[in-house]
């Protein structure tokens, strides 16, 4: 699969992530028999790297569309691209299902971020590292904004906590601007916080 | 050791990385292990990495996730400024930040009052091992307290 190829190595150069939301609108062409399709939406997400991300698009809709209605690229049409934004800590929950190398397997994973994109990029930084699963082979399931209470994950339980203290444990000593780094140092750097 | 410095709410930390190194900030709510929501009376809250953080000595009193006058007022209650400005930090970096803001004229200006304070000062400590100045000429380690103190005084 070559365009499959292309995504990998896409994803491994471009690490710095910034995913966006789009909506995708689309329907099947209006035929004779059936003269106002039903109009599907759905959510992606995608960087803005992808140089032929107008194709990944396509693929996505035509792939989600052809299942849900018999539509094939040729006899459906995309609406509507847009996206979306939000700054106030959230407990996410997301359902996906993913490729591996055995099989499709589904997931429900749980985070906490600010907005719905920040834990899009997460979710895909994390699978791809916990379970080397990259960007084409996750599809997202549902994503949904937990109260605190409903959260399973012990990592994002234990920062529900109005009174959370806990001490850095090690200080990260590096210059202030990629400029003024140096490769040797004259002293020992201090690394107690 | 144990720790001094933790991670809470209403901890004030400097940022030492990135767009907004140099600012004051305030823990206000933590994201994750690695991230805090950080907030400062003249920025946009947002999200910061611990890793451009460093935990001051400074920690004032706010729940979690105030709205930003109360913020505000809770920074002016706990003096953040002055307590900031009259730390051994903070007044160190008041002097880089007035070095790096020099012009030439004031270069000038600081090397002569060097010169100055070391021509007096040497002629002091000359003057007090031979016992010109004080009754008792005094040993070298002495001295140099005795001009330590001096100095202190002259330089603040």
């Amino acid at each position: 699969m070559k365009k499959m190829e292309l995504f990998d190595t896409l994803f491994w150069f471009y690490l710095w992530l910034q995913f966006h939301q789009y909506q995708v609108v689309g329907r099947a062409h209006p035929t004779e028999s059936d003269e106002h399709p039903k109009i599907y939406r759905m959510k992606l997400w995608a960087t803005n790297e992808f140089s032929d991300f107008w194709v990944l698009l396509n693929i996505f809709i035509k792939y989600f569309l052809r299942k849900l209605k018999k539509a094939k690229k040729s006899n459906s049409q995309v609406l509507t691209i847009n996206e979306k934004n939000p700054t106030k800590i959230k407990n996410y929950g997301i359902w996906l299902r993913y490729q591996s190398c055995i099989g499709y397997h589904n997931m429900y994973k749980g985070y906490r971020d600010t907005t719905l994109n920040g834990v899009v990029k997460q979710m895909y930084t994390k699978m791809a590292s916990r379970h080397r699963v990259r960007f084409p082979c996750i599809q997202i399931i549902k994503i949904v904004t937990i109260p605190a209470k409903l959260c399973k994950r012990d990592n994002s339980k234990q920062f529900h906590n109005s009174k959370i203290k806990f001490p850095l444990v090690v200080k990260k000593v590096r210059p202030p601007t990629r400029k003024l780094k140096t490769t040797y140092k004259a002293s020992r750097p201090n690394l107690f916080m | 050791m144990p720790f001094k410095r933790y991670v809470e709410i209403g901890r004030v930390a400097l940022v030492n990385y990135g767009k907004d190194y140099g600012k004051l900030v305030v823990i206000v709510d933590v994201v994750d292990q690695n991230r805090a929501l950080v907030d400062a009376p003249d920025m946009v809250r947002s999200q910061m990495n611990f890793k451009r953080l460093t935990l001051a000595d400074i920690k004032i009193d706010i729940n979690r996730v105030p709205k930003k006058k109360t913020l505000i007022d809770a920074m002016e209650k706990a003096d953040v400024k002055n307590k900031w400005e009259n730390s051994s930090w903070g007044r160190k970096l008041i002097v880089q930040k007035r070095r790096t803001s020099l012009n030439d004229f004031d270069r000038f200006k600081l090397m002569l009052a060097k010169i100055k304070f070391w021509v007096v000062f040497n002629v002091l400590k000359i003057g007090i091992m031979l016992g010109i100045l004080f009754p008792i000429p005094m040993k070298a380690g002495m001295v140099r307290q005795e001009l330590a103190k001096l100095k202190k005084e002259t330089a603040a």
